[in-house]
């Protein structure tokens, strides 16, 4: 007799204590802490909260722990863990001008109040596997820690300090354009009310701002390879910590909850200008938590690309669709959908195999048919 | 969910079925909603999960929000209850919302399910919700919703006839086999999920309230109870079911969907009922297929 | 054509922005049941702007497009629901383009291509919906047995007439063409016009086509207005302007064509 495969619930139980066995992995190592995945894979970190859209570094180095280091996993944790966090309101606007600056640099001016500091960066070290930390040394401190390239600038401060933005240096005459004003409205919320195209830019960044870091790159590579190309010039990145101010709508006071650290990309673009403005250079806009500097590049150059309409630009290019870009960029619902696959199709796939053999079958009979 | 620190890292408790009250009391509002106008994709503020997207999303967050204390889940992937599936989801709803559940049709309140009607007539006094990959029928015809959104709109589905007609033309007649596009209430167009057409004509004057979830399109909609659903078609090419040639090799039923089984590799298969339930109670009333004990 | 008749088609102070670049400037036009109105000039003279215009597919920047529904009433075209619109673009209009790729649904088959208008007001039975494919194809010179074909399988001429054939299958009163011979060799715009020309009188058409041209222009067009920078400069009867050009500009376009 035949009896149908059953057991899923025991499949599932095996399945789930064997992925804790190899998260584990060889017994007689110590078991890493959360203390050294936040202290030593900071940017593993860093990316789990920008693109889980929580800026929490425990929660995010216990993600990355449990996803076994798979960062869309550890991502994905982090979001559904968000998502049942009550809403208490939102924050003012973080004003990045008030940023404690570890690392900035501008790729349009030389020299600006401030000065360019590298700060911690992998830019200008020799990409050479450092034998030294698979000791557990320190390894080389001179690849490590990189110094400015050229003049007298890229000091090590004592301890960061505030600097004004490049963006706000042009705006003075009027060369770029100004960020919108803050109309007081509520920003839409697209992890709260379903995003409905064409979008408005709070949506647009949000959207970007917690999009697949490798999706964002590729597309605004494809701007810089002439797929909508834009013309950028670093106008200034900066990695620091902020101050989060919420007004306390009870108490009619402003409250400091602490401060994150974010990295800001103000990426300038050329505009020839239009009936109503005056040529001007225009912005692409990225912000991401921690220190995402590749996100945050790549971010300004889609949003830069996505303005076309608004700027009477010529619509060309991928990187410029809007819904096509918007509604594939966020890795937890792509991996989703496209892991999806591995779950049973029996009934659908019973459906076409039949189809298949009927087909086949009149398609035999229509040839013996001709043949007679 | 709340938190409070113990030891460091933060205690973690859920709400009744996972979602707090106000996202429900949002998701109820859609489904109201899509219950008021049949077959309209109603846009909801899907939340994140903790399963991924693709998998069920859409539907746990309807099930959720309609869920009492007193209900008595069911939950089949294929129609069958012990599929991988099925079982991570009704176990999600054991430990976030402690119901009842079953694996039988006549006892289950709410049934969530995905690909499958149950055979079992439903009544007037359950709800079945149906996990939705893609809410779109027009989809693969037109990508843009800001296209399909003015189609809908406009009751402008001749495009939909043209995917049939080029079905008919090229094979001689209709080759979609499942996620065959319905009409319901002689007004919208709407994707049924990817049920077999098979299930198709269940849906049509239903006693029970026929809900669709689908999480990472962020869209609800539903057939309310005893609401016309007719399978798109042709005058002269109506749609038909697929028959299977045998009757159930376990419990003999004929009329119901079957699986296809491979006993070995020379070729030797079976075909046993897909849903797992409906094949058990007959079983056990003492029908008996060919291979049945 | 009689001077008693009612235009079919009224355009009133056209114009079209993009920023800072002017597409269309103060156009001003009308169209009569069964005329061939030709819109000529250079590429980037704005004539494809105007067409845009006119076919509502662009909204302008000022004035209006007015036609003449069924019902006889002369309407605005702006003051239609989007529902209206479209209708009447899918039943009582039609638009050939030149890139085929554009209008036509290259992945379906010619019979879905021609059928598509019908399915949309409602046709339901596929053996009809077919004999009347079949009858449009054989009106645009394609093979019965190309029916079941899609069009990437055909060669650009053939594309264009299956682009006629599916706008003309419900008999639309007034049809946009965009440079529809564009790209084409000689021989088949030879025979792609001659068509064209059969069945415009054949159906009593009146057809507004956008052409660099001038030779297209010759052979189809009633009458026709000339466009650069963004305006008509010169209007008339087809054969006058082109025989005796009052506007310097149109002087050079037509003694260009004949140095050629
Ligand atoms: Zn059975």
């Amino acid at each position: 007799m035949y009896v149908a495969a059953k057991g899923g619930e025991k499949a599932i139980r095996n399945a789930h204590a064997l992925l804790a066995k190899r998260r584990r992995g060889n017994e007689n190592l110590p078991s890493i802490g959360l203390d050294q995945i936040a202290a030593q894979l900071t940017l593993a970190v860093d990316r789990v909260m920008a693109e889980g859209s929580l800026y929490d570094i425990e929660l995010a180095s216990l993600a990355v722990k449990q996803a076994r280091g798979d960062l869309i996993e550890a991502i994905f944790l982090i979001r559904a863990f968000r998502t049942t966090l009550p809403r208490f309101g939102n924050a003012q606007p973080l004003d990045t001008s008030r940023m404690l600056v570890r690392r900035r640099v501008s790729a349009t001016f030389k020299d600006l109040p401030g000065g360019q500091l590298l700060g911690p960066t992998f830019d200008y070290t020799h990409r050479l596997l450092d034998t030294a930390l698979g000791g557990g040394e320190n390894g080389d401190i001179s690849g490590d820690s990189p110094v400015a390239s050229g003049g007298d600038i890229g000091d090590i401060p004592a301890a960061p300090v505030a600097m004004p933005r490049v963006t706000d240096l042009l705006g003075q005459e009027g060369l770029i354009e100004a960020s919108p004003a803050d109309d007081g409205a509520e920003p839409f919320d697209i992890t709260r009310a379903p995003v409905a195209y064409p979008v408005d830019r709070a949506t647009r960044l949000q959207t970007l701002a917690r999009g697949d870091e490798g999706y964002l790159l590729a597309l605004g590579y494809s701007t810089q390879r002439g797929y909508a190309r834009s013309h950028p010039f670093v106008g200034e990145i900066r990695f620091g910590d902020v101050e989060v101010i919420f007004e306390v709508p009870e108490l009619g006071f402003e409250v400091s909850l602490g401060t994150v650290q974010v990295t800001e990309c103000q990426m300038v673009n050329q505009f020839k200008g239009s009936a109503e403005v005056p040529p001007q250079f225009t912005r692409g806009y990225g912000l991401v938590f921690g220190q995402c500097e590749r996100k945050a590049m790549s971010m300004a150059l889609v949003e830069r690309a996505l303005r076309w309409k608004e700027l009477g630009e010529e619509q060309s290019a991928p990187a410029q669709d809007e819904e096509f870009v918007l509604s594939h960029c966020d890795n937890v619902q792509a991996t989703g959908f496209v892991e999806h696959l591995k779950l049973p199709h029996y009934v659908d796939f019973q459906a076409e195999l039949d189809l298949v053999r009927r087909m086949r079958a009149e398609h035999e009979a229509e040839m013996k048919e001709a043949a007679e | 969910m709340s938190a409070s620190d113990v030891g460091g890292m933060p205690q973690i408790t859920y709400n009744f079925a996972y979602l707090d009250e106000q996202t429900k009391r949002m998701i109820r509002r859609a489904i109201l909603k899509a219950i008021a106008v049949p077959g309209y994709q109603v846009p909801f503020a899907a939340r994140e999960m903790p399963m991924p997207y693709g998998w069920g999303t859409g539907g746990v967050q309807v099930t959720a929000a309609v869920l009492g204390r007193d209900d008595v889940l069911k939950v089949i992937d294929q129609g069958a209850d012990d599929t991988t599936n099925a079982v991570a989801i009704r176990g999600f709803f054991e430990k976030t919302a402690r119901v009842a559940t079953t694996t039988s049709t006549t006892e289950a309140t709410v049934i969530q399910t995905r690909h499958r009607i149950p055979e079992t007539k439903l009544r007037e006094d359950q709800i079945l919700v149906y996990q939705v990959p893609i809410p779109e029928p027009l989809r693969f015809l037109e990508p843009r919703e800001t296209e399909t959104r003015q189609l809908h709109a406009l009751a402008e589905y001749g495009l939909m006839h043209v995917k049939l007609y080029e079905d008919i033309a090229r094979h001689g007649h209709i080759a979609t086999t499942y996620a065959y596009p319905v009409e319901v209430a002689g007004r919208y167009v709407m994707d049924p999920s990817p049920i077999p057409k098979f299930d198709n004509p269940k849906m049509d004057d239903s006693p029970a309230l026929q809900l669709f979830g689908a999480g990472r399109e962020k869209r609800i909609y539903a057939i309310p109870p005893h609401t016309k659903v007719r399978s798109l078609d042709f005058e002269d090419h109506p749609f038909k079911v697929q028959r299977f040639a045998k009757p159930c090799a376990l419990c003999g039923a004929t009329g119901a969907y079957l699986d296809e089984v491979i006993l070995d590799d020379k070729g030797g298969r079976m075909f046993v009922c897909s849903d797992t339930d409906f094949c058990n109670t007959r079983q056990e009333e003492g029908h008996r297929g060919e291979m049945g004990a | 054509m009689t001077a008693t008749e009612q235009p079919l088609l009224v355009a009133e102070g056209l114009s079209k922005n993009y920023g800072a670049r002017i597409g269309c400037r103060d156009v001003s036009l009308e169209v009569y049941p069964g005329e061939v109105l030709a819109v000529v000039g250079e590429s980037g003279s704005g004539k494809s702007t105007l067409l845009s215009l006119l076919s509502t597919e662009l909204a302008p920047t000022s004035g209006r497009v007015s036609y003449r529904l069924r019902d006889g009433a002369l309407t605005d075209l702006a003051s239609l629901g989007a529902a209206e619109r479209r209708l009447l673009m899918r039943t009582d209009w039609g638009f050939v383009r030149q890139n085929p790729a554009e209008g036509l649904r290259m992945a379906v088959s010619a019979g879905g291509n021609v059928g598509e208008r019908l399915m949309a007001v409602g046709w339901r039975h596929y053996g009809n919906i077919r004999e009347e494919a079949l009858d449009w194809l054989g009106r645009v010179e394609i093979a019965g047995d190309r029916i079941d074909d899609d069009p990437r399988a055909f060669s650009g001429g053939m594309r264009q007439r299956l682009q006629i054939a599916r706008n003309l299958v419900t008999r639309p009163r007034l049809v946009f063409m965009d440079e529809p011979t564009g790209g084409l060799d000689v021989s088949v715009q030879a025979r792609l016009l001659d068509l064209i020309r059969g069945l415009v009188t054949d159906l009593g058409l009146a057809v507004i086509i956008v052409t660099h041209d001038l030779a297209v222009a010759r052979l189809l067009s009633h009458r026709m207005v000339v466009m650069r920078q963004g305006r008509v400069i010169e209007t008339g009867i087809t054969d006058q302007v082109l025989d005796d050009p009052r506007e310097p500009y149109t002087q050079l376009l037509v003694s260009s064509v004949l140095a050629v």
